[in-house]
């Protein structure tokens, strides 16, 4: 009877692993780069955010699978959860990773570090769909190390109905009495801090520690307001009401508002953070050809329409803000008109004394 | 006093099973709150059926937890044999408290101390890559192993040493004797050994999380998605895993309980 228990499971297991992408049907792709398998049999493994690629879902185009059928290279596609997670992994060494997607402040420290490897634009033939505002960077002045894969800002979402009606467009909301326990802010600490140091008119990049420390007195007073520090729990808490306002990315804003119809949003007039999630490939990089051939099928306009539907946050690409068959197209959140942009600042790589210094505050917050 | 008892096991059951139950609810929500049950669909088990990152994260989690499963359990087996043969007492006590420790160490120390490891033989003996399957793979017999040990030394010590002595005497060598009348002596300690490594194996995170390198296991790559959203195909694919290892157990319940009828049946003769 054990083999049989043994057989069954072994059945079971064999069943579940072959289960695999059945089904998907290949798109027709309009390609303006060339592709072609010379690099056919070689293996090319993306590490990149969870859940920031179009692969298939609701029947969009699954990116990896139409590379695959393109170009014969295997995409091995693995995630993290921060750039954090994804630094560590890569300072341990004892792997190598062909391409990364890090946010900006994380690309100046890998390119301090030396850790990054230039990409020959040459190569990169769709490099041209880059909109200008997103080229010469202050982490990549020379463009040489990033290529803009999304963008976003931090913005404040609202439940029109429990804060009844429009509200003050400024970060002094999640401070506001009356909406005492319905506030939400970030559970980490440089998207926290932002919030407070915006209303304190402060530069986000200060090494000033008395600037740093009146945000966190700020924060502290802010805590008796506030319901929660979340991350991701935010999706349910604005979803279904049980919180009031809350900052988060303005691209997470428009998945929320499908659920809930009644959450609205706005750009604080003090000013907010913008961040660029940008394509890299790294020094330890083993298929540095396959690479350059990825980076450019990623800025394919029907690749990156997909990825831009898929993810709901803002393109660099001007193949997808200009293309009118967008789910997104000329959406004012995430492509506000000139002047309705919000006074934006970019996160750097801080010195590690200061960001010691935040962090530690930032434990006493949460403690307090 | 009888009521007090039931309302306790019930208020047990509850708290054991509520959350799975709703896990498996909403899994077949049509939308994707976990608040407000929008209506009754198939959808999210269809999307999962296409969402083929998760299911190669699933594929290599088997993978890893069926061969982690086998060689732990074999090499477990041997060791337990090993231990429960040991003469000197002294020798005995130290080999086990060795045994047992990885399994008192916290996760994140074992996680941690491994990686440090690999990286450090990686780098002496000059590979380029080397965190991937085989590390993730040794990393799980590695935890694995005293698990299955303490299950299988229990067995050993009901055995009765004479047994695999008359075995010897009846002409067995000494090998025949060991798989003709130890192993299956000992075997209901080996399956339950082989059963909690392969459990404990499919839902290591920590361990896993600083071992893959580029071989991303499933709690890794679902841990992965909580900066945007966990999506409901998430607890289709719990559902499935869940299923199936109820209706495997409630098998295995059915036949063991057959053959130890089976048994008794000849005792009786």
């Amino acid at each position: 009877m054990k083999k049989y228990f043994a057989f069954l499971l072994s059945a079971v297991i064999l069943m579940l692993a072959s289960l695999s992408g059945c089904g998907y049907e290949y798109a027709e792709l309009e390609l303006r780069g060339t592709y072609d398998k010379s690099l056919e049999g070689t293996e090319l493994t993306v590490y990149n955010w969870g859940e920031y690629l179009s692969l298939g879902e609701d029947g969009a185009i699954h990116v990896n699978k139409e590379f695959e059928k393109l170009t014969g290279i295997k995409v091995n596609y693995i995630t993290f959860t921060s750039n954090e997670t994804m630094y560590s992994q890569l300072k341990a060494g004892g792997t190598h990773y062909d391409i990364i997607i890090p946010s900006d402040y994380m690309i100046q420290q890998l390119i301090n570090e030396n850790m990054l490897q230039k990409i020959d634009m040459s190569k990169i033939s769709n490099y041209d769909l880059i909109k200008d505002d997103y080229k010469k960077l202050y982490f990549d002045p020379n463009d040489e190390y990033s290529v803009p894969f999304n963008v976003g800002m931090v913005g404040v979402i609202y439940n029109k109905e429990l804060t009844g009606g429009e509200i003050e467009h400024s970060w002094n909301v999640l401070w506001d009495e009356k909406f005492k326990d319905k506030v939400l802010n970030f559970d980490n600490p440089r998207d926290a801090f932002m919030t407070a140091q915006m209303i304190l008119g402060q530069d986000l990049n200060t090494t000033d520690k008395a600037d740093w420390d009146a945000a966190a007195e700020l924060l502290k007073e802010g805590k008796s307001n506030l319901q929660a520090y979340v991350m991701d729990e935010i999706f349910n808490k604005m979803e279904t009401g049980v919180a009031a306002i809350a900052p988060y990315y303005a691209g997470d804003y428009l998945t929320m508002k499908e659920v809930n119809p009644d959450l609205e949003f706005f750009y604080p007039d003090e000013g907010t953070n913008i961040f660029v999630d940008s394509i890299c490939i790294p020094n330890n990089a083993e298929n540095y050809d396959a690479a350059l051939m990825y980076i450019n099928f990623l800025l394919e306009p029907d690749i990156a329409t997909a990825n831009a539907e898929y993810l709901g946050y803002a393109s660099p690409n001007t193949a997808v803000i200009e293309n009118e068959d967008y789910a997104y197209y000329q959406n004012e959140i995430l492509y506000p008109a000139e002047e309705d942009m919000p006074k934006v600042q970019y996160y750097h790589a801080l010195d590690s004394e200061t960001t010691k210094y935040y962090e530690d505050l930032w434990m006493e917050v949460k403690l307090y | 006093m009888k009521i007090l008892s039931r309302i306790y096991i019930a208020l047990i059951i509850l708290f054991l099973y509520a959350p799975i139950a709703v896990m498996v609810l909403f899994s077949f929500n049509s939308s994707s709150s976990v608040w407000v049950f929008e209506g009754f669909s198939a959808k999210w088990y269809s999307e999962l059926a296409m969402d083929d990152s998760m299911l190669t994260a699933l594929r290599h989690t088997l993978i890893i937890a069926a061969l982690s499963a086998v060689i732990s359990t074999v090499l477990g087996t041997a060791a337990a044999v090993g231990i429960s043969a040991m003469r000197n007492r002294i020798a005995k006590k130290l080999v086990m408290s060795v045994t047992q420790i990885p399994m008192m160490n916290a996760d994140i120390v074992t996680g941690i101390s491994l990686m440090l490891l690999f990286i450090f033989i990686g780098r002496l003996i000059g590979l380029r890559e080397y965190l991937g399957f085989h590390t993730v793979l040794i990393a799980h017999i590695t935890f694995n192993l005293p698990y299955v040990i303490l299950s299988i030394l229990p067995k050993l010590r009901q055995l009765d040493p004479h047994l695999s002595e008359a075995a010897l005497d009846l002409g067995c060598t000494p090998l025949k004797a060991f798989f003709k009348v130890v192993v299956p002596s000992i075997s209901t300690g080996i399956v339950t050994g082989f059963i909690m490594a392969f459990t404990l194996s499919l839902d290591d995170f920590v361990i896993s999380q600083f071992t893959y390198g580029t071989y991303q296991t499933l709690p890794t790559f679902i841990y992965s998605m909580t900066k945007r959203s966990v999506k409901p195909d998430v607890y289709a694919l719990s559902t499935i895993i869940f299923v199936t290892v109820f209706v495997l157990l409630i098998l295995y319940n059915i036949l063991q309980s057959k053959s130890e009828k089976k048994r008794t049946e000849t005792k009786s003769y």
